[in-house]
This record gives structure tokens, sequence and C-alpha cells, in this order.
């Protein structure tokens, strides 16, 4: 048979059918992702007795906007401690993490290679293990129930970040960079002018994936914070329940609040933080 | 991408010994300073950070050490307790593997089902492909908070939608039975989209001719995809194993949330326990064995997922 013969046999009987099941599939798996959250989302606006009520309605009979409204005054103060953790760990990361990945893809010195294995070596040290040294250290240092343990540490040990920046800048041609220099740039200036906005995928792709790690951080504030008003918006939540929510659509208003912020950056950033984890699969 | 480099890394020996030596001598000696001042302080981060504290919870793990005693030594005495005992360990330990087996591989298996299904050409295909991931980037806690809503044994909406079909459902999280089953479905429910996306970027890397050529030949969509297509995985696949084998063992959040290790610690959890003996107990030197029998356990694993990388993976270099 001929190609031509096999694909006129093949497609035609199957083509229709298939794509049919294809889509009834995704369809059905979209309905498994999206329930929990469609579900939160509704009981976020029902009144109080409705939730609980036998059998459970989807649409609310009224919506009451109002339970956001009294979730989130409670959760103002910690949702601004949240967004100041997540500017002071995305802004400083992306910092240290493009100095060190330029110097690793550019720059020759005495160590380099030494001190790239270095950085890639604890990457297979699970946190736990320093934990408890580290929260020593901390105290030592008076920086418990401070912000500092939940950003410094973070900013400063940005082994994936470098990995990915190096990678970038390893993708930009030569001559762009010593055309510079050839203009008597200082190999500062090269980086900051020049280099830095070559590399702004991949600069999204690390700050979009830095932003989620620091608002979803659950360890860090749990360990190193006492004190309510210096806490992030995941701990307050885990924190009211039961003191201020005890009812369970005021609950789902608070939790929807937070789930909105990093769910709303992944939509809009969704390319770059795509980019970003497919990179986190990349050999070499 | 990754010859941009070379020029500047001095290639041995193409211009004779006298030349190569001249070269790097000048530039290395100016750069050492800018390079270390470009790295010094993420080296410094690791350094003081992460690698001293290593090195110093080794040293801990072997006191009685509380942060506020001074330190006896006590040799492996902490790692003899926790074998021999401690009664929480052994069935932590239980259930920690049980969670990373099942997790690991449902996780890869769904993932790879959904990267398959997101690969296809149907208008719309984003839309899906974002609702899948969307699970990955929600909160631990806020989402614990709505599972265990939706778990709950008389108003949750599983057991709700279970009686009007005439059903009594089981008690979910408050039931020893089946409260690490519960746990494990919201565990999958976040946890398939990190795959999905690592497989669907495998997926389309894969040359298409190659495909053609097999269809050509008249292998089926199934025989294309098991001999073609999944070889070509193995990469990704074998990545997978190893990163999600290293999350999984470590899980903690969704455990704290939405049972706290219990009922009667059908799902405790071996990080659950490092914390509580930490931070509930002030036993910082026992946690700090604990943490090392993991570090341990975690390391000999991975070690032989890299020995068993030969049998399975194929490269396609």
């Amino acid at each position: 048979m001929t190609t031509e013969a096999i694909r006129v046999f093949n497609r035609p009987p199957r083509h229709i059918p298939r794509r049919v099941v294809l889509i009834v599939v995704l369809l059905f798996f979209a309905v498994v992702f999206a329930m929990p959250l469609l579900w939160m989302i509704s009981a976020s606006l029902k009144p109080e007795n409705e939730v609980l009520q036998s059998p459970p309605t989807f649409i609310p009979s009224e919506f009451q906007w109002g339970n956001y409204s009294q979730a989130g005054h409670g959760l103002l103060p910690f949702f601004l401690n949240s967004c100041k953790l997540a500017a002071l760990n995305v802004g400083f990361l992306l910092l240290f993490a493009s100095l060190a990945g330029y110097g690793f893809a550019r720059l020759n010195f005495a160590f380099k290679n030494l001190a790239f294995a270095l950085l890639l070596s604890t990457a297979m040290i699970p946190g736990i293990v320093y934990l408890v040294p580290q929260y020593m250290l901390f105290r030592q240092m008076g920086w418990i129930d401070t912000h500092y343990p939940l950003w410094v540490p973070n900013v400063l040990t940005p082994v994936f970040g470098t990995f990915l920046l190096r990678q970038a800048f390893r993708g930009i041609p030569i001559e762009l960079e010593e055309a510079a220099k050839l203009d008597g740039a200082s190999i500062f200036g090269t980086f900051w002018r020049i280099m830095l906005p070559q590399v702004k995928p991949a600069l999204a792709a690390v700050g979009a994936l830095t932003f989620m790690g620091s608002w979803n951080d659950l360890f860090g504030p749990l360990i190193f914070l006492n004190s309510t008003r210096l806490q992030t918006m995941p701990i307050a939540l885990a924190l009211f329940k039961g003191e201020y929510f005890t009812q369970t659509n005021l609950m789902m208003a608070a939790a929807t609040l937070t789930i909105l912020p990093p769910l709303l950056l992944f939509l809009l950033a969704q390319k770059y933080f795509v980019q970003g984890i497919t990179m986190s699969g990349l050999k070499g | 991408m990754a010859n941009a480099v070379l020029p500047t890394v001095s290639p041995p020996s193409v211009d004779g010994p006298s030349a190569t030596r001249k070269r790097p001598k000048q530039k290395p000696k100016r750069q050492n300073l800018a390079g270390w001042l470009f790295v010094g302080p993420v080296i410094f981060g690791v350094l003081f950070f992460q690698l001293a504290p290593v090195a110093a919870s080794l040293v801990v793990s072997l006191t009685n050490w509380t942060g506020l005693n001074s330190p006896k030594f006590l040799g492996l005495g902490n790692y003899k307790e926790l074998f021999t005992a401690d009664d929480t360990f052994w069935p932590s330990l239980k259930n920690t593997v049980i969670f990373t087996v099942v997790v690991v591989v449902l996780t890869i298996f769904i993932g790879l089902g959904l990267a398959v299904l997101c690969n296809q050409k149907i208008k719309g295909i984003g839309i899906f492909r974002t609702l899948y991931y969307s699970p990955a980037v929600t909160n631990v806690v806020a989402i614990g908070f709505v599972w265990f809503w939706l778990y709950n044994p008389d108003s949750g909406l599983f057991n709700s939608t279970l009686k009007t079909i005439g059903i009594h459902g089981p008690a979910w999280l408050s039931d020893t039975k089946t409260a690490l089953i519960a746990v494990m479905i919201v565990a999958l429910w976040q946890g398939v989209g990190y795959p999905m996306v690592i497989l669907l970027a495998g997926l389309q890397s894969i040359d298409q001719s190659l495909i053609e050529a097999a269809t050509v030949d008249g292998a089926s969509a199934w025989r294309r995809f098991w001999s073609v297509v999944f070889p070509l995985l193995t990469p990704s696949l074998f990545f997978l194993t190893i990163t999600q084998f290293i999350t999984s063992f470590q899980v903690f959040g969704i455990i704290y949330v939405m049972t706290s290790g219990g009922p009667n610690n059908a799902t405790s959890v071996f990080i659950f326990q490092i914390y509580e003996a930490a931070f509930g107990h002030g036993r910082l030197g026992y946690a700090s064995a604990m943490g090392w029998v993991l570090f341990v356990i975690v390391g000999v694993v991975t070690a032989i997922q890299w020995r068993m990388e030969k049998r399975w993976v194929h490269y396609d270099n």
C-alpha cells in the first residue's frame, strides 16, 4: 500500500469518534481539577446556613459579597506582610541570582567550577536537615520573630535561579558583549546595561516562581515568627480557623482571597511560569 | 546555545603551547576579583545558610541539646532511641513510604496521561492546560481548608452527595482507615500539574518526523506511543522520579493543615515527627538525628535511582 492509501484507510473512520472521546475526557479532568475551587467560591458567597445545607446547592440563593469584605478586613495586615516579603524575595533574589548567573556564564575566575559544583550540590540536601542549626543561628543573630529569616537566606541561596539565568546568559551572542567592551564599558556596566535586558524572559520565569514560593511558604513563618502581627496570609488563615472564622462561608472567602494573587499571577505570566518549570527539568 | 561561551574558556592547544599560556594568564588576573564579586554573595549564602548548618546539624544530632541547656554528648544515643525506643518512628516511616510511593507513581502516571491529552491539536486546549495546572499554584493552607470542608463526614460535599443516592459515606479524615487516602487524594490533585508540564515539554520536543515515519510504516497509535514516543520521554520521566521522590518524602504542609498527623498517628509522616520533636518538645538534638536519618534515606534511594538509570532511560545522543 502507498502512504496515501494508508492515510485514507486509517484516518476517516477513527477521526470523528476519537475527537469526541478526547473532548469528553478533557472535560472530565477539567471538572475534577476545577471542582474544589469552584465549590470554594460558591461557598464563599453563600449565607451561613446554606453552606451546611443537605443536599448541597452549587449556586447560592443570594450572593453575599459582604463575606469578602468581612474576611478581607481581618486579613489586610497579613496580606501586606505577604506582599512585603514577596517583593523582598523577588527583588533581591533576581539581583543575586542574575549576578551569580552572569559570573558563572561569562567570567573567568579561580575555583569557578568548584564554586558551581558546590552551589548545585546543595540542591540535593533536604531543607529539614539544616533547619535546627539555622533556627539556632537566627536566634543568636536576634532574627527570631523578625521577617529577616523569611527572605535573607532565600535570596542568598538561589540555586535554581542562578542555574536558569546562567543558561540564559550563555544563550546571548558573545559579540554583543564584546561590542560593549570595545566601547569602554566596565564589566558591571556590560552586565547591567547590555546583558540583563537580554534575559528578561528568564528573569520573569525566576521571578514568578520566587513569588509563588514566598507567597505559599508555610514552614518559614510557622517556625521563625511568634507575633501575630508579623504573620503572613497562610498562617493567618490557620490562626483564624476557629478564632474568627467559625463560619465556613467566611473561611472560604478568606481561602479564596489567599489563593487569588498567585492564581492571577499564574494566569497573567503563564508563558514565563511554564518556561521556568520546564527549565527546571532541563539536564546539564 | 552552549557554544557561545566556549571561546572565553580557552580552547586547549590550538595555537600551540606558548600562545595558550599567554592569553589566559592575562584574563583571569583581571577577572578574579570581578568574578568573585558576582558570585560571592550566593556562594557566601550557600556556605553560611546551608552547608555550615548541615555540618552543625550532624554534631547537634550527637547531643541532647534543647537550645537552652548545656549540651551533653550522647554518641549515637539519639539514633539508638529513634530506631529502638520511639514508637512513632516506624509508623510514621511507613506512612511516609506509602504516601511517597503512591504519590510519585500516580502523579507521574496521571501527569503523563494529561500531557498526552494536552498535546492534542484541539481548539482551546490552552484553557484545559491552564485549568489542569492551576491547583499546583494554590496555597496549601487555603486548599487544605477547602478539602477539609469537602471531606466533612456530615455536611461535606462528598458525603452529602453520597447521601442523596443512598450511600453512607466514610468519615474520611477522622477515620484511621481512610485518613491517609483522603490526604493522598489532595496531594495528587495538587501534585500532577508539575509532571504534566515537564512531560508536555518533553512531548513537544520530540521530532515529529520520527512519529510520521512510524505512521508510514503502519504502526498503530498505541504502538507509536510505546515504541517511539515513550522511549524519548524516559529522560524526563527519570528526572521526575528523582525530584518527585525527594519532594514527596518531605511532605509536611498538607499533613500539618489537614490532620496534624491524626487520627491516632494514621497520617503522621516523618517531617511532621521532626517538626514535633524540634518545636513541640524542644528536643533539637533528637530532631537533628531524625533529619540526618531522612537525609541518608533520601540520599541512598536517589543513588539507587541513578544506578538504575542505564536500564531504562534512553538518551538520544
